[in-house]
């Protein structure tokens, strides 16, 4: 097959389509927290209360920041400036790690209270806190696992712009693994909200 | 195999740059991956046949023939899980439309060739891990391919296997479907314009959107039911707050549309040949393209009338019935199309034109009883008794595995260069159709009468119909063995074929059979309307 | 096909002042939940986060400037998955 034509808008779509089956991925999720919210309103309150406001805004603000940070590389790599790209890159990663070490600790201090699906303590809470807290760690935790996939991605990319193969005429996979970037950002945008400030 | 005429290219399957079977295993080319497709998918067809004989075989007479009930469960189950995920969604995209959407729209292959082939090496991984279910761990799974909670939460049985078999092919359609939207969208032939493309593409853009959006819904409540199994998160189970038809909602928001997953391109492929065998233009090709978007779309919005019994609301109950009619009308308009191509054309009966209409007569027959389930009324007597399961065969096999025939039967000389028996081709479909109408439409009438689905045993009154139904079984299965024979037979043996042998006027027609490696020479640039048929066409 | 006009850059600038509104929109929503809406407060939220993620959309994955299809693609998805909860909910709400 010759690839003499390379077709950057191709590329890039067919990451968009790829990025609409995740967004139907977490959709399911959302589609059950809004069953279940709707149910057991007095209950999600209750139970949101165990989580840290504090610690999920500053998860926010992260990945707010690392969006930032990968359309900024974009910029830079779209300028030919290669140095300043893979800095941002890193700094996308890096903000990632802190992310996910925010997370570690999130959970670590919920299982030190036997706060998870099938403990004691659970068994022994109001039906929709049980549900709150089954949501919380199925919806998080598959946002987890897309944060590293995200990390691999961006790992991927940050060699290929060091080796110059990634280019300002040839970014369409910075683009798209920024993409990827932002779909984990725009998810964690709404289960913020949803999770954290249930008033 | 000759060389592709007035070409220097070679032909797909004489382009061998590996060794032995790698030429398949490695290939990225459209054309070998579709017939990769094909292999995997007649063989699990065959294999998933055989579990319904044996269902059949069991239900010759009441009480126990030839299995228990444990046993029988198990089999229902797997030729479900089978005959759903792996032959009937997949089956025609992933065939026809690797093979063809590239040649009917000038492209020399799909969007991303690589992720073409790790599409395949995903599904045979998900095919894997469903044959894997039956010997693990707890035994073979008996929730019946529609996993419902909460048995599907209890079972013992290797549930969480044939769950994640069923993730696993999901994740290969949705990247095809993935494909097959770039491709259409990017890699039209010059002065292919949208409504000058041809009406196989069109189903298959529509079928691709529904593969795209609806198969991850399925994935994550595939993972709820597994974290239900393993973690107790409660979705579904009362005794944690949880809602068992919040299950059946998701897993219908998906399992509905993923029924237009399997007509759509089946309607596809027999718009593609009755032109061809009528010699005449489509009738009503804009009102054919734009209803395959129809159907996609509203075939969205249809999923609770599995679910009429449930205990679903009855706003809820009017609104899915109503839906559900809406629905059939762009189905319909196809089908007044379909004829209305074939009025006054010069109708040549060959193999594809047979299976195309007798498609059009069982899909109808399938799709008319659909309302009959659709009406509310009569729902609640006919729910999940024989009448349903006579209802989705029609609709799925004499709809979509008929289709595949039809398609079979229509491209087999240009895919292997070679033509079969038509007089057996012929023969075989007699066989088939009167084994599948006998087969299938007792149980429309015991179901009608109160019989049961999914049940191993059942009353005397029963009987007849029964009976006459694995009678029909039997005829059938001869009549497909007859016509996988004749057409593996001529695949090395049969005469050689033209590279038009039905003057059909799509793009395929216009290059060798078997098409060359890259497909065309040139890129054609396109400035007629598709089905442009002149009064002499001469073959090439 | 290489797509001869040329590429729109954002510039560095636009995305800063991008992050600012969504800092400043985060920053809104989780003071909005100290005050009690009762019932609204979902909708509030939402609401917020969906002019927040929208602003991720136009601008950092660049749907602002990129070729139409994109746009529309987002749009008729959202919209289906806004119509599919919503048809949920006509089980849920009215039983």
């Amino acid at each position: 097959m010759s690839h003499d034509m390379r077709d950057d808008i191709g590329s890039k779509m067919g990451m968009w389509i790829f990025i609409f089956t995740e967004l139907f991925l977490f959709g399911g999720l959302f589609l059950v927290y809004a069953v279940f919210r709707a149910k057991y309103s007095a209950d999600f309150h209750v139970a949101a209360e165990e989580l840290n406001v504090f610690v999920g805004t500053m998860n926010t603000v992260i990945l707010l920041v690392s969006s930032a940070t990968v359309a900024m590389s974009i910029t830079a790599i779209q300028r030919g400036n290669k140095k300043l790209a893979m800095r941002f890159i890193i700094a996308t990663v890096l903000l990632a790690g802190v992310f996910m070490v925010n997370k570690y600790f999130e959970w670590g201090h919920k299982f030190e209270y036997q706060l998870y699906p099938g403990s004691e303590v659970m068994k022994n809470m109001e039906h929709g806190e049980i549900l709150f807290f089954s949501l919380y760690y199925m919806m998080t935790g598959l946002h987890a696992l897309h944060v590293i996939v995200g990390v691999v991605l961006l790992a991927v990319v940050f060699f290929r712009v060091k080796q110059g193969v990634v280019n300002s005429d040839n970014y369409v996979f910075l683009e798209n693994s920024g993409l990827y970037w932002h779909l984990v950002d725009f998810i964690w945008i709404f289960l913020f909200p949803l999770l954290y400030l249930v008033t | 195999m000759e060389s592709s005429e007035a070409t220097n290219q070679k032909t797909y399957l004489q382009h061998k740059p590996y060794k032995g079977i790698l030429n398949w295993l490695l290939s990225t080319d459209h054309k070998r991956i579709g017939l990769l497709y094909l292999y995997s998918i007649m063989a699990f067809f065959l294999i998933a046949a055989i579990f319904g004989l044996l269902m059949r075989i069991e239900k010759i007479a009441p009480g126990e023939t030839i299995m228990g009930p444990q046993t029988y469960n198990g089999i229902f189950t797997l030729h479900g899980i089978i005959m759903i995920f792996i032959i009937v969604i997949p089956g025609l995209a992933a065939v026809f439309g690797n093979f063809f959407l590239p040649l009917l729209i000038g492209a020399r292959d799909v969007a991303f060739p690589r992720l073409n082939l790790f599409s395949w090496y995903i599904y045979i991984a998900g095919t894997i891990l469903a044959i894997a279910s039956q010997f693990v761990g707890g035994g073979a799974p008996d929730t019946g391919w529609t996993f419902y909670v909460p048995y599907s939460a209890e079972s013992s049985t290797s549930v969480i296997w044939a769950l994640t078999a069923a993730f696993v092919l999901g994740f290969s359609s949705i990247l095809t479907g993935l494909n097959f939207i770039v491709t259409i969208h990017r890699l039209r032939a010059p002065g292919m314009t949208w409504f000058k493309m041809p009406l196989f593409p069109w189903s298959i853009y529509a079928t691709a959107w529904i593969q795209v959006l609806a198969t991850p819904i399925i994935g994550i409540t595939l993972l709820m039911v597994i974290a239900e199994r393993t973690l107790n998160i409660g979705f579904f189970d009362p005794a944690l707050g949880g809602d068992p038809v919040l299950f059946q909602h998701l897993f219908w928001i998906y399992s509905h549309p993923a029924v237009y997953i399997m007509i759509l391109p089946a309607m596809g492929v027999v718009t593609e040949i009755f032109p061809t065998f009528s010699q005449k233009p489509v009738f009503g090709y804009t009102a054919i393209a734009l209803s395959s978007i129809a159907i996609a779309a509203v075939g969205y919005f249809v999923w609770g009338h599995h679910m009429f019994t449930s205990g679903i609301s009855y706003w809820s109950r009017w609104f899915f019935s109503f839906l559900t009619f809406i629905v059939a009308v762009p189905s319909a308009i196809k089908v007044f199309n379909w004829v209305s191509t074939m009025y006054g054309g010069s109708i040549d009966m060959k193999p594809p034109l047979l299976y195309a209409i007798s498609f059009i007569f069982l899909f109808m027959i399938g799709g008319l009883s659909g309302l009959a389930l659709g009406a509310l009324a009569t729902n609640v007597h006919l729910h999940d008794t024989s009448f349903v399961v006579a209802h989705f065969h029609y609709i799925v096999f004499g709809g979509m595995g008929f289709g595949f025939f039809a398609g079979l039967h229509y491209w087999y000389p240009k895919m292997y260069g070679r033509m079969y028996n038509v007089r057996l081709a012929n023969i075989a479909w007699g066989i088939l159709f009167l084994g599948f109408n006998l087969l299938y439409f007792p149980l429309f009438v015991i179901g009608l009468q109160g019989m049961p689905r999914r049940y191993f045993d059942y009353f005397p009154e029963y009987h007849t119909g029964h009976l006459l139904s694995t009678i029909g079984a039997f005829i059938l299965i001869a009549g497909i063995v007859l016509m996988l024979y004749n057409l593996f037979y001529h695949v090395k043996r049969g005469e050689k074929a033209s590279a038009n042998p039905w003057k059909g006027v799509t793009l395929e027609w216009k290059v060798a059979s078997p098409p060359p490696h890259e497909n065309f020479d040139e890129i054609p640039v396109v400035t007629e309307q598709p089905y442009t048929f002149k009064s002499t066409e001469s073959d090439s | 096909m290489n797509d001869k006009k040329k590429h729109h850059i954002s510039s560095y600038n636009s995305h800063l002042v991008v992050l600012i509104a969504l800092l400043v929109l985060t920053t809104i929503t989780v003071l909005i939940t100290e005050i009690n809406f009762g019932t609204f407060s979902v909708g509030v939220a939402l609401a917020v986060a969906m002019i927040k993620g929208g602003l991720v959309l136009t601008y950092f994955m660049h749907l602002k400037y990129d070729e139409m299809v994109f746009r529309i693609m987002v749009l008729l998805i959202l919209l289906l998955f806004a119509i599919v909860v919503g048809i949920t909910f006509i089980d849920y709400f009215l039983r």
